[in-house]
């Protein structure tokens, strides 16, 4: 691969509009190294003091109800089963038998080839979440590590697709990205987002997971973020939850603030996936603060928002029964996953 | 030469930790004629709802441990109050106004319970457990266990070292874990047996150390529902029934209040355990 050669990218629409139609190697890296720099110590300050807010009563009523909303309940083991997939489903349906009123998860996350069972499972509960159903989420493209050719990647995206899966996590080629070749790493996605195309014309939703936690400086976050955005990712995700450290808060608001500045530029808006490490409610809530405050409210969403998590949701259910009863509950009343 | 003293500001026992109460709050632990002694923290129910975590944590553990560790891990216990016990006779004389050899008394009454308690650690099983006989060539065999986390409210007059020690061991030397609300009064001991406890060989969380009005933190831990049993020793100045009742509706062991200091026995390790009976068939050799 040519890193630094003229040679033509893939022509994504994004990329085309902003950076213009000789669209290369050479005036991507120049696009993407002309942003500025990460004040590092100031980002990690303002998440710090994003964090400290107290959130009680109503307003954490609200916020546990938005944060069961905004989950993509995820099992991602090598040792998953149909019976796993399907009490995973059963959960994402109804999160907590004993109150009625818990509202359901956005979607259920598993490998490409649990799909089927996932789709099953859901039945006529499968739908848009903003429509009140509950979507399939598939990673795809060699998940975790991303290391395979793009052939398979793409086979890999397009089985998943076939299956039923109305979302497409993928995974970056960090090793391209970090020795600079942001050309091979901007094609692979504008392909994967083309895999991701269905007969009838729609496109499955595509995340695209940066992994941070690989990518050593917020610079490489930024960058990583704008690369993503201008491939035609739908959605960019911090983690596969693989790796430590996973969703941290002043990376996923570094994240959003480029959704913000993308927002501001072309009027388009971008979601934002913490995924991995986030467990406890009180967690959770210092992400919706930080979503508030920086994009705004109206991101509190499906379709804009998500948190990749597993363990997170049995925690808000604990919180949410303490709310509802006025006691502390315990481990023994919600599911063990 | 005169020096300042350095008055003390002890904190909670959380998670093998020592954290200041999360309220921020601390209160005054005066003499019985009304001198300063030192600052407590004043637990609010968030420590008492960590505490139980934190105890949660411990208990797979503390439970899976051979019952000879635990027996050996409580007798080191055993060994670092002896070290300590001029300061415990101290802080007796200081915060209940007792004589320095009715002090000295109690002191040594609590280490040797708790050397007594230490001992039944691979002992109440075989004494509790049984051997049952069925009509069949089956074994079957009924055997205490630990029943799971275990909210205490210490007794709060009358000896606040002996009345801690009398209700702690007899719930941990069979595998529990425990969260104590000590004596409001004179939680002095309780906080130094804490700090015995954190240089012993007892894990993180098994033992955890609430300071401050258990008025207040009771019906909080009567109430949790990962609370598996409930001893109400030292309730008897608190709406007792009310916390029975709340206990209730998460199915908890309660045992009632006491009048003083409950003396040492088998009963109360008991107590805080559930019988399994299992079947097993005998060889046909």
């Amino acid at each position: 691969m040519n890193s630094s050669g003229p040679s033509a990218l893939a022509p994504a629409h994004r990329a085309i509009e902003l950076i213009g139609s000789d669209l290369t190697e050479k005036s991507l890296r120049l696009h993407l190294e002309g942003l500025s720099g990460v004040d590092a110590v100031g980002l990690e300050q303002r998440a710090a003091s994003l964090g400290t807010r107290s959130i009680k009563t109503t307003s954490k009523a609200w916020a546990l109800d938005t944060i069961i909303r905004l989950i993509d309940l995820t099992t991602l083991e090598g040792a998953d089963t149909p019976g796993k997939v399907r009490s995973l489903v059963a959960k994402a349906l109804t999160p907590d038998p004993q109150d009625a009123s818990t509202p359901r998860v956005a979607a259920v996350c598993v490998y490409g080839d649990m799909v089927p069972s996932a789709v099953e499972a859901l039945g006529s509960a499968h739908g848009d979440p903003d429509a009140g159903g509950i979507s399939v989420a598939a990673v795809a493209t060699a998940f975790p590590s991303g290391r395979a050719s793009l052939a398979v990647k793409l086979a890999d995206t397009a089985d998943a697709v076939a299956a039923g899966a109305d979302e497409i996590d993928m995974v970056i080629d960090r090793g391209a990205f970090l020795a600079g070749n942001y050309g091979l790493v901007f094609d692979q996605i504008v392909a994967v987002k083309e895999a991701c195309r269905r007969d009838d014309g729609s496109y499955a939703h595509l995340k695209v997971i940066l992994e941070t936690g690989e990518l050593n400086t917020y610079d490489n976050v930024r960058k990583a973020s704008w690369l993503s955005i201008l491939a035609g990712g739908d959605f960019i995700k911090t983690s596969t939850g693989k790796v430590s450290p996973a969703a941290t808060l002043p990376v996923t608001l570094l994240m959003l603030e480029v959704v913000r500045d993308w927002h501001r530029l072309t009027g388009e808006r971008i979601g934002v996936k913490p995924a991995g490490g986030i467990r406890a409610s009180k967690d959770a809530i210092k992400y919706l603060v930080t979503v508030a405050e920086t994009v705004g409210e109206e991101w509190l969403v499906p379709h804009l928002f998500r948190f990749g998590a597993s363990s997170l949701l049995n925690d808000v259910l604990l919180q949410r029964q303490k709310l509802s009863t006025g006691r502390y509950s315990g481990p023994d009343y919600v599911t063990v996953d | 030469m005169s020096r300042l003293a350095v008055p003390k500001t002890y904190k909670l026992y959380i998670g093998g930790k020592f954290p200041r109460s999360e309220s921020g709050r601390t209160y005054e632990v005066v003499s019985t004629k009304g001198a300063f002694l030192a600052n407590a923290a004043l637990a609010s129910r968030k420590d008492a709802r960590d505490a139980v975590v934190a105890a949660r944590g411990a208990f797979a553990g503390w439970s899976g441990a051979t019952a000879y560790n635990r027996g050996q891990v409580l007798y080191r216990i055993a060994e670092l109050l002896e070290g300590r016990r001029d300061q415990f006779i101290d802080e007796v004389v200081a915060t209940e106004g007792a004589s320095r050899p009715s002090a000295t008394k109690q002191v040594d009454t609590a280490i040797d319970a708790w050397v007594w308690y230490a001992g039944w650690a691979d002992k109440y099983v075989q004494a509790a457990g049984n051997g049952n006989p069925v009509s069949g060539p089956y074994f079957n065999l009924s055997t205490p266990e630990p029943t799971g986390v275990v909210a205490v409210v210490a007794p709060q007059s009358g000896g606040s070292l002996l009345g801690l020690v009398s209700v702690l061991a007899p719930v941990i030397v069979s595998g529990n874990t425990v969260v104590v609300i000590a004596s409001e009064s004179a939680p002095l001991s309780a906080i130094t047996l804490s700090e015995v406890l954190a240089t012993s060989d007892v894990p993180g969380g098994v033992v955890n150390v609430l300071t401050g009005s258990p008025k207040e933190i009771a019906p909080w831990l009567a109430g949790h529902a990962d609370v598996n049993a409930l001893d109400l020793a030292g309730a008897e100045a608190l709406d007792w029934v009310d916390l029975q009742i709340s206990a209730a509706d998460t199915l908890k062991r309660v045992l009632p209040p006491v009048v003083g200091i409950p003396s040492p026995s088998l009963d109360r390790i008991v107590a805080f355990t559930e019988t399994k009976t299992v079947w097993h068939t005998k060889s046909l050799i």
